[in-house]
C-alpha cells in the first residue's frame, strides 16, 4: 500500500526526522489559511500516488497567501497521470544548498533491508541507478541487529556529507530505520533530504510503501489507504479477500491460485486473446466469494467472455460451481462462459453446471482456445 | 530415493487443532505420512484424529516426547514467524511453512536467524512437499501424482498441481515435488532444490516452475548450466503481467524492469533448459 507524501512525512517526523512546517489542505481557501499561518514563501504540492508530480505542474512555489490560493485552485483542478488531485500539501519553502537521496528497501536476494544513499538527490533515483550506479551507496542492515551507528557514519562519509552534519545525519538515518521497521514498510524514502541555508538537514519529500501482508497488525496505517486512487473494482475485490488486478483485454478470468491465474492469462494470450483481469479467488473459496468475483469481472463492460479455471485442492469444485450458479442467477450474464473444473469434487461440480448455459473444457489449452473464440464471436451469447 | 521427506520422516504439525491444520493433517495421515505429534499452545494433553495424534503445548516438549524431525506450520500469518523461531529453537532440522501472508520483515528476521542455526526452511506461502507413495507434508493433493523419476520444484501452488496432473496423465511420476513458495523472502530457493535433485540417485529429470519477480530463475539458470547433468524443463508464469502490479504472490512483481518472464525464459533457454509455452506441455518436453 502506498502512502501519500504528507502521511509519510508525518510518520518520519514521529521518528525524529526533521520535516518542513506545513499541513494538508483539501480546498484552496484552506491552503491560503495555512500559507498565512506559515508566513513567507510556501510550496503547494499535489498529493497523488504517482511520481513525476513536479514535471506535470503539480508542485508550485507561492510568494504569498494570495498566490498560494491561486496555485492551490489550479492544482486541485488537475489530473496527474489519470488521477484527480484531491489534496495539496502546503509546506514552508526551503532555501536549498544540497540535495541528497536516502532510502531503505528490501533486498530480496540478500534477504536483508538495504539503506541506499546518494549525493545526487532530488532526481529520479532509478535513473541514477541505471546510468551511474556508482553514485549510490548501499549498506545492508542486519534485520536482527538493526542499523548500527557506524553504518550511518560510513554512509555520511561515502556521500561526502559535510562533517558538521554527520551527527544529524545519524539521527535521521536511525529515524528512517525506526519508521521503516515500526510500520512494516517495503520502502521508506526521503528524496530529497536537503541541507538548507542554515546548514540543517530537512526531509523535503517522503515516500512509503507498506507491506500489505502486515496491515493486519497496523490498523492505523490500513485506515490511511486512499481508495480514491485505485480502480473501484480493486477496492471491491479487497473487501471480499480476492486478489484482483484490472487489465485492458476482453476475456475475464477467474482462477484459484496466483501462479495458475497468471498462467491462465498467459495461455489466453498464447492463443491470440487478451485477458481483462488477473483474479485469484484464493484457496478454499466458497460460493459467496465466487459470486462476488463474478460480479466484479462482469462489471467491466469490455468483457466479452469469461474463463473459469479451477484446479481443486483445498478449493472444492462443487463449491465453486454453486457460486457460479448463484451469481448467474443474480447477474444474468450476457457473455459466453467457458468453465474448466479439475481436482477435488470436479465431477460433482460439473454435474451441477450440466444444465447451465456454459462451454466446458478439459485442459487449460482447450479452455483458453474456447474462450478466445467465444470472445471473438459477434453478439456473444444468444447470437 | 527422494529428497527432504520420505517414509522415515517423523512429522510434527504446528497449529494442528485449527481448521486448516486439522483438515490437512487428516489428509496427510490418510496418505500414511508418519505424523507423530501436533502443537497448539494451551491444548497440550489432547488427542486428535480419534486418538491417533497427541497434542503438545510447545514444540520443545513435543520433540522430547516423540523425536519429531520435521515440522509443518499451519498457524495464522501473524503467529507464523514465532512458530518458525520456536521450531528452530527446539532443534527441528526441517521446517515447512504453509502459511500465506507472512510479513516480509518477519521473513527477513526468520531467515537470518535460521541460517545461523543451519535449519532448512521450505516456504512460507507454499504447498509443501510430496514424495509420492511415501510422505505428504503440506497441502498438495496426494491423488494427482504418482511415484517416478522426475524431480519437481515450483514457486507456485495450483500451477504445480496442474503440472503433476499432466505428468500423471502421461504416466510420468515424481521422486519429490517441492513447493518453495511465492514470497520474496523464503527459506529454500531453486538452486538448493536443483542441487538436491542433481545428487539424488533416483531423480533422472527435473521440472522447474518459476514466475515473474526477483532473479532466482536467472540464478538457477546459471547453476543448471554450470553444475547440472540432468535434463531440466521449465515454465515461467506471468508472461502477460504488467510491471509494478503485484500478481497475488507477494514475490510476483516486476520491479524497476527486473524480473520479467522474457528475461527468465531467455536465461533458461541459454542454459539449455527446454521452456514450455503452456504448463500442460512441460511433461512432453521430457518424454
Amino acid at each position: 500500500m502506498k502512502l501519500h507524501e504528507y502521511q509519510s512525512k508525518q510518520i518520519f517526523a514521529k521518528y525524529g526526522v526533521p520535516i518542513p512546517k506545513g499541513r494538508v489542505a483539501a480546498t484552496a481557501s484552506e491552503a491560503r489559511q495555512i500559507a498565512e499561518e506559515l508566513g513567507g514563501r510556501v510550496v503547494i504540492k499535489s498529493q497523488v500516488l504517482v511520481g513525476g508530480r513536479g514535471k506535470a505542474g503539480g508542485i508550485k512555489v507561492a510568494k504569498d497567501p494570495a498566490e498560494a490560493e491561486k496555485f492551490a485552485t489550479q492544482i486541485l483542478a488537475m489530473e496527474i497521470k489519470g488521477l484527480p488531485v484531491r489534496k495539496v500539501l502546503v509546506d514552508e519553502a526551503s532555501a536549498i544548498e544540497q540535495e541528497i537521496y536516502l532510502g531503505i528497501t528490501n533486498d530480496r536476494a540478500a534477504k536483508k533491508p538495504v539503506m541506499m544513499a546518494s549525493a545526487a538527490g532530488g532526481v529520479d533515483i532509478e535513473e541514477v541507478a541505471a546510468t551511474t550506479p556508482e553514485k549510490i551507496i548501499k549498506v545492508h542492515i542486519d534485520p536482527l541487529l538493526g542499523l548500527r551507528d557506524y553504518q550511518a557514519r560510513d554512509i555520511a562519509a561515502s556521500i561526502d556529507l559535510p562533517r558538521e552534519n554527520w551527527r544529524e545525519f545519524g539521527q535521521i538515518a536511525n529515524g528512517l530505520w525506526g519508521a521503516y521497521k515500526a510500520t512494516d514498510s517495503t520502502l521508506a524514502e526521503i528524496n530529497p533530504l536537503v541541507i538548507n541555508k542554515n546548514k540543517k538537514l530537512v526531509a523535503l519529500d517522503g515516500k512509503m510503501l507498506i507491506d500489505d501482508n502486515a496491515l493486519m497488525r497496523h490498523h492505523d496505517l490500513a485506515e490511511m489507504r486512499d481508495t480514491d486512487e485505485e480502480a473501484p473494482s480493486e477496492t471491491e475485490a479487497r473487501k471480499y479477500g480476492l486478489s484482483f488486478i484490472k487489465l485492458d483485454g476482453n476475456i475475464g478470468c477467474m482462477v484459484n491460485g496466483a501462479g495458475l491465474a497468471m498462467t491462465s492469462m498467459d495461455v489466453i494470450k498464447l492463443f491470440g486473446g487478451e485477458p481483462a483481469n488477473f483474479l485469484d479467488i484464493g484457496g478454499g473459496a466458497g460460493a459467496d466469494k465466487v459470486a462476488a468475483a463474478m460480479r466484479i469481472i462482469l462489471s467491466d463492460p469490455n468483457v466479452k467472455a469469461v474463463l473459469y479455471n479451477i484446479f481443486g485442492g483445498i478449493t472444492r469444485c462443487d463449491e465453486v460451481a454453486k457460486g457460479i450458479l448463484a451469481a448467474m442467477e443474480e447477474v444474468k450474464p450476457e457473455v459466453p462462459m467457458v468453465v474448466r473444473l479439475v481436482g477435488t469434487n470436479a465431477e460433482e461440480g460439473r454435474a451441477l453446471l450440466a444444465d447451465a448455459d456454459m462451454i466446458t473444457a478439459d485442459t487449460l489449452a482447450d479452455a483458453a482456445q474456447k474462450a478466445v473464440a467465444a470472445a471473438q464471436s459477434p453478439g456473444g451469447k444468444g447470437a | 530415493m527422494s529428497i527432504l521427506v520420505n517414509k522415515n520422516t517423523r512429522l510434527l504439525v504446528q497449529g494442528i487443532t485449527g481448521n486448516e491444520g486439522l483438515f490437512h493433517t487428516t489428509h496427510m495421515v490418510e496418505y500414511r505420512t508418519n505424523v507423530v505429534a501436533g502443537v497448539t499452545p494451551g491444548k497440550g494433553g489432547e488427542w486428535v484424529l480419534d486418538g491417533k495424534v497427541p497434542v503438545f503445548d510447545s514444540v520443545k516438549i513435543a520433540v522430547e516426547a516423540t523425536e519429531a524431525n520435521a515440522s509443518v506450520i499451519f498457524v495464522p500469518a501473524r503467529f507464523a514467524a514465532d512458530a518458525m523461531f520456536e521450531a528452530a529453537d527446539a532443534g527441528i532440522p526441517l521446517i515447512v511453512c504453509i502459511t500465506e501472508g507472512v510479513p516480509v520483515q518477519d521473513m527477513m528476521r526468520v531467515r537470518n536467524y535460521l541460517d545461523q542455526k543451519k535449519v532448512r526452511l521450505v516456504g512460507p506461502n507454499c504447498p509443501g512437499l510430496l514424495t509420492p507413495g511415501e510422505a505428504k507434508v503440506g497441502i498438495i493433493p496426494g491423488n494427482i501424482a504418482i511415484p517416478g523419476n522426475v524431480g519437481v520444484v515450483s514457486r507456485s501452488g495450483t500451477l504445480t498441481y496442474e503440472v503433476l496432473y499432466a505428468m500423471k496423465n502421461l504416466g510420468m511420476g515424481a521422486t519429490t515435488c517441492v513447493g518453495i513458495g511465492g514470497d520474496p523472502v523464503n527459506g529454500t530457493n531453486f538452486i538448493d532444490v536443483l542441487d538436491m535433485f542433481e545428487h539424488d540417485a533416483q531423480t533422472e529429470k527435473v521440472i522447474m516452475i518459476g514466475e515473474i519477480g526477483g532473479t532466482d530463475e536467472e540464478k538457477a539458470a546459471e547453476f543448471i548450466a554450470s553444475k547440472m547433468t540432468k535434463p531440466v524443463a521449465s515454465f515461467i508464469a506471468g508472461q502477460t503481467a504488467p510491471p509494478g502490479k503485484r500478481m497475488g504472490h507477494a514475490g510476483a512483481i516486476i520491479e524497476g524492469g527486473a524480473g520479467t518472464a522474457a528475461d527468465k525464459i531467455a536465461a533458461l533457454e541459454a542454459a539449455g533448459v527446454r521452456v514450455a509455452k503452456h504448463p500442460e506441455e512441460i511433461p512432453t518436453l521430457l518424454k
